[in-house]
């Protein structure tokens, strides 16, 4: 072949080897396929080109979209434009980490291994529970699972989740529950806070008069929420506590630095995106889901789990465990089908985190929350943009526009800037269609805020 | 034909590029956790300057949503961050280091071309919510890629949101209740055969189905007359890897598809083992209706030691309105020609009216399954390497995929029993059933052993159905010289299960990798999941 291939073999070899099997051409190794399907003329595309073209041709692709490289970004949603430092970037991309299979052999994957013990000990610290899983596809997937869990836990099918909640992750949950056979009902929300009252009454008591089937054994809720606002988590947990039901906290990573945790309010289950931690923006993903729990709950726990151990000389070594939970195993007695994890990107979290560190995590939260700050206040000041002012915000907040949001996004382009997600869109809800969602992280400036401001009032005049 | 043990089992073997024979440095160190390196007041981090207030106004959030104590996060230079990691991937094995015979993992060479492609800026730098008008490049990424694996497979149309193969499969069976139900049907049962991988039916009961199991029959094949029997209106239809897990293909699937098809239900494509057909056969033609592809493997993504992958799923004609929403989708013409390069730069004012692409939502979708689009840079990747290797790149492929594992299966037949001794596909699968009963010398043993030539251990004890089993998967990017290594090495650990006192030697292997046989009993027993935890 005159193009490139990264099959090795020479023309002699391949003839050598089939000699040495035995058989006439490659095409008696196929044999077992019955003629009247196999593929007579080949595929129906072009034939291969150099790495060179293929790379100019991705390249030219990647110039048709609005990337950081010529968009501000302020738009967040569950994905956020954190710096990545060259050293987490130089690390997670070392090809010992890239190139390695699943730890199944633990005597020569000790690098994997102990970097998810540290990444494990790491999310746990950061969310205080003491189970952390190797990591989820994403955020969508781990609360998918969390409630998997929980339903198997309580064995109630009813799973109340807030509004609150990332609109695609409750979309993803929905979907899934169509194999599962959960119930899940959504609690609306007033003035960007879930109104549990439509469920609890006066607390705990219509729940209680219900008959038992119809109380939610699993709530979810989620913190800050969707639209950055600071719900009062500690009265959730005292009325999920009254009606039995486990409790699942979506976080977000980056806040542990201010805020308090998921571990803090008696969380049963904590899971959010890992993406925040050393991950680029990607369009979308690959991610990574975070999954916490209670120890009670270790049995039950999706994907894979790292524990420390000793090799036959007594020093320590670190191996996957628990694996008797996991479908290989299990089959189809198994409560997930969850096979691997997402460990490059939880590499790239733990390696993120250490740079961080305890000081740098706490700056980084500040960073998100005084960005917040000082861009709610001078957007809040212009004419024709309301929001809420009384509600508690971390680094994103939702801004009612005198024009339609989308309108504005493309407008807002236009000048340099991805101004926020339009909620209309994500929400798939028309009474949101004026509404933007924007997002803050420790990379905006001032001078990018202010000329934010500045453009936004000039696009909505 | 010669006898298999020939000379050219060293013929080359010295010029193997396919063995790590280094071991690590100092390599009977262990490497301290990162927690244990932490000294007070050490850092990496810095911020740029922003010009913002240095403070946060206390009247921006209310003091009980504080976090009262700091999370404990490890405080090392960076000096030190970057000696922790390297020397943790000193530890580590990879394919970039040498051969990961892994059976139905598909450890091939992942290109250096798509780390680089998947690092454009204009690529990776992409935040998700970019409305359409601005993500035109991403959107023409998915369509085209859509298009060629529906032409590899033989589909109408794909999904490319879900993450993983596993996560793909669940897709694929909650496409086949959306089907069943949107004609009325309560169907409740899916085949599964006896070989087919642990994933499949987990799925199954995560799809609201029970499983009914298929045997093996005595060439390897799932046994048709057992499909004969059990069809009826309860089946929702059947889930194959084709070849199968002892890498050998279904002669019978046409006959199997007109079975199932005759009886309503749907048959479902496991993409586990599609290394072995592309250009050869496609699911689509051998009467499949889902099909799942895992791009990590086959596409060579790589694998991430366990992740990123992604597993897109494909559907015939009558599956296409139940796709996970949103869809990619081409408006007009233009993206036809896969290779034709487009000049189109970003534009300063973006025209929407002139789209190219767009996200469109399935009729009778049955949701979205990803957070957002999907794993995108691994679909990236995976559409660098078709356009590299092209549809002819492809078939080849998978040719020197199949024949290197027949080079393997006839070298190694004359020292290890091959469970199913005929032309296999991709894989092979040998019992070593025969040297446990002369030695006691079981397959894990085999495989701890072979880590200290140089190789990953292929996949042990499965399939379930055969004894002992070693399931070696070469894959096309290995040489010829390599398999003669590895060959040559497992030929000597043959040998070496024939020496007296055999047993208990080799289970002290491994010795020479960084640490030796691990205690999985213990780490079960007395679970210590982080460096904190306490125990009940």
């Amino acid at each position: 072949m005159s193009q490139g291939t990264y099959a090795p073999h020479s023309n002699d070899e391949i003839a050598q080897m089939l000699d040495y099997i035995g058989v006439g051409s490659i095409e008696d190794l196929f044999e077992s396929i019955p003629d009247s399907v196999m593929v007579k003329d080949g595929l129906n595309f072009a034939r291969g080109i150099s790495e060179t073209d293929v790379y100019e041709f991705m390249s030219q692709l990647s110039k048709q979209n609005g990337s950081t490289d010529n968009l501000i970004c302020f738009a967040g949603g569950g994905a956020y434009d954190h710096d990545i430092p060259f050293a987490t970037r130089s690390l997670a991309s070392r090809s010992e980490f890239v190139t390695a299979y699943t730890p199944y052999q633990p005597e020569v994957s000790q690098g994997v291994l102990q970097a998810i013990f540290e990444f494990q000990t790491l999310i746990s610290r950061l969310v205080e529970l003491p189970i952390t899983n190797a990591s989820l596809y994403d955020g969508a997937s781990a609360l998918v699972e969390a409630v998997n869990l929980s339903v198997a836990q309580t064995g109630k099918q009813n799973v109340l989740i807030s509004k609150g909640v990332n609109p695609y992750w409750r979309q993803v949950v929905k979907t899934f529950s169509k194999g599962t056979g959960h119930n899940i009902v959504e609690a609306d929300l007033i003035r960007g806070t879930t109104n549990w009252s439509q469920f609890t009454g006066e607390g705990a008591e219509s729940f209680v008069q219900k008959d038992n089937e119809d109380i939610p054994g699993t709530v979810v809720v989620s913190y800050p929420n969707y639209f950055g606002v600071l719900e009062d988590i500690d009265e959730v947990r005292r009325w999920s506590k009254d009606i039995g039901a486990l409790l699942v906290v979506v976080y977000d990573p980056v806040a542990m630095g201010l805020l308090r945790s998921p571990g803090s309010f008696g969380a049963d289950l904590a899971v959010a995106e890992g993406q925040v931690f050393g991950t680029a923006l990607s369009y979308g993903g690959p991610y990574l889901g975070l999954f916490s729990c209670r120890q009670e709950l270790v049995r039950r726990l999706p994907g894979r789990l790292v524990g420390r151990t000793v090799d036959s000389a007594g020093k320590t070594a670190y191996v996957t465990t628990l694996r008797a939970r996991e479908q290989d195993i299990r089959r189809e007695k198994a409560s997930s089908n969850v096979c691997t994890n997402q460990t490059l990107m939880a590499v790239a979290c733990c390696i993120q985190m250490s740079w961080l560190g305890k000081s740098g995590l706490i700056e980084l939260a500040r960073r998100c929350a005084i960005a917040t700050d000082y861009l709610r206040q001078k957007v809040l000041s212009l004419s024709g943009v309301n929001g809420s002012s009384d509600l508690d915000h971390f680094r994103e907040f939702v801004i009612e526009l005198p024009i339609d949001a989308e309108a504005v996004v493309e407008r807002m382009a236009c000048e340099g800037f991805l101004a926020g997600i339009p909620l209309g869109v994500t929400l798939q809800d028309e009474s949101y269609s004026r509404s933007l969602l924007v997002s803050l992280t420790e990379k905006r400036t001032r001078s990018e805020l202010d000329r934010y401001v500045e453009t936004l009032e000039k696009v909505i005049s | 034909m010669t006898d298999s043990n020939n000379d050219s089992g060293q013929l080359h073997a010295s010029k193997a590029g396919g063995v790590a024979k280094s071991v690590p440095l100092l390599g009977s160190a262990t490497e301290p956790t990162i927690f244990e390196l932490s000294s007070p007041g050490h850092r990496c981090w810095s911020f740029r300057d922003t010009q913002l207030p240095e403070d946060l106004p206390q009247t921006a959030i209310s003091p009980e949503h504080l976090r009262k104590t700091p999370a404990e996060l490890p405080e090392v230079s960076e000096r030190d961050l970057v000696g922790h990691f390297t020397r943790l991937t000193h530890r580590q094995y990879s394919v970039d280091l040498g051969a990961y015979p892994l059976g139905s993992c598909t450890m091939k060479y992942n290109p250096k071309m798509c780390d680089y492609v998947a690092n454009i800026s204009g690529l990776s730098g992409m935040h998700p919510g970019t409305p359409a008008f601005l993500s035109q490049g991403w959107l023409e990424i998915m369509v085209r890629l859509e298009k060629l694996l529906c032409e590899v497979t033989g589909m109408a149309a794909m999904t490319l949101q879900p993450a993983a193969g596993a996560q793909g499969e669940l897709t694929g069976l909650l496409l086949m209740r959306a089907f069943h139900d949107s004609n009325g049907e309560s169907r409740t049962h899916v085949i599964i055969p006896d070989s087919a991988h642990g994933t499949n039916p987990a799925s199954v009961t995560l799809g609201g189905y029970s499983v009914i199991t298929v045997p093996t029959d005595e060439r390897g094949c799932v046994n048709v007359e057992s499909v004969r029997s059990m069809i009826g209106p309860h089946i929702a239809g059947i889930m194959l890897t084709n070849p199968n897990t002892l890498g050998i293909f279904e002669e019978e699937i046409v006959e199997i598809a007109r079975l199932v098809h005759e009886c309503g239900g749907l048959l479902y494509y496991d993409g586990a083992n599609f290394n072995a057909i592309m250009g050869k056969v496609r699911p689509g033609d051998m009467g499949f209706d889902i099909v799942h592809l895992n791009l990590h493997k086959t596409f060579a993504t790589p694998h991430g030691g366990g992740g990123p992958g992604a597993g897109p799923v494909g559907v015939s004609s009558r599956l296409v309105d139940f796709l996970p929403g949103p869809r990619p989708i081409e408006l007009g013409n233009g993206a036809n020609e896969v290779l034709e390069h487009s000049n189109m730069d970003i534009s300063n004012e973006p025209v929407t009216t002139s789209l190219r692409f767009d996200w469109s939502w399935p009729e009778r979708s049955i949701g979205r399954v990803h957070s957002w689009h999907g794993n995108s840079l691994v679909l990236a990747r995976a559409l660098a390497y078709i356009l590299y290797n092209g549809s002819d790149g492809l078939k080849h492929v998978s040719e020197m995929a199949v024949l290197n594992a027949n080079w393997l299966r006839r070298r190694l037949s004359s020292t290890y029993q091959v469970a199913f001794d005929r032309i296999c596909m991709h894989e092979l699968v040998l019992t070593t059933s025969q040297q446990k009963r002369d030695s006691g010398v079981k397959a894990l043993d085999i495989a701890k052993r072979l880590l200290e030539y140089g190789f990953h251990a292929p996949t042990v004890y499965f399939p379930l159905i055969v004894d002992e089993a070693l399931m070696i998967e070469p894959t096309e990017t290995e040489s010829l010289e390599t398999l003669e290594a590895l060959a040559s090495a497992l030929e000597a650990i043959a040998k070496e299960t024939t020496q007296p006192g055999s047993k208990e030697v080799f289970q002290s292997y491994p010795t020479t990798t960084p640490v030796g046989r691990v205690d999985e009993a213990l780490a079960a027993r007395k679970l210590t999941p982080t460096f904190d935890f306490v125990g009940e």
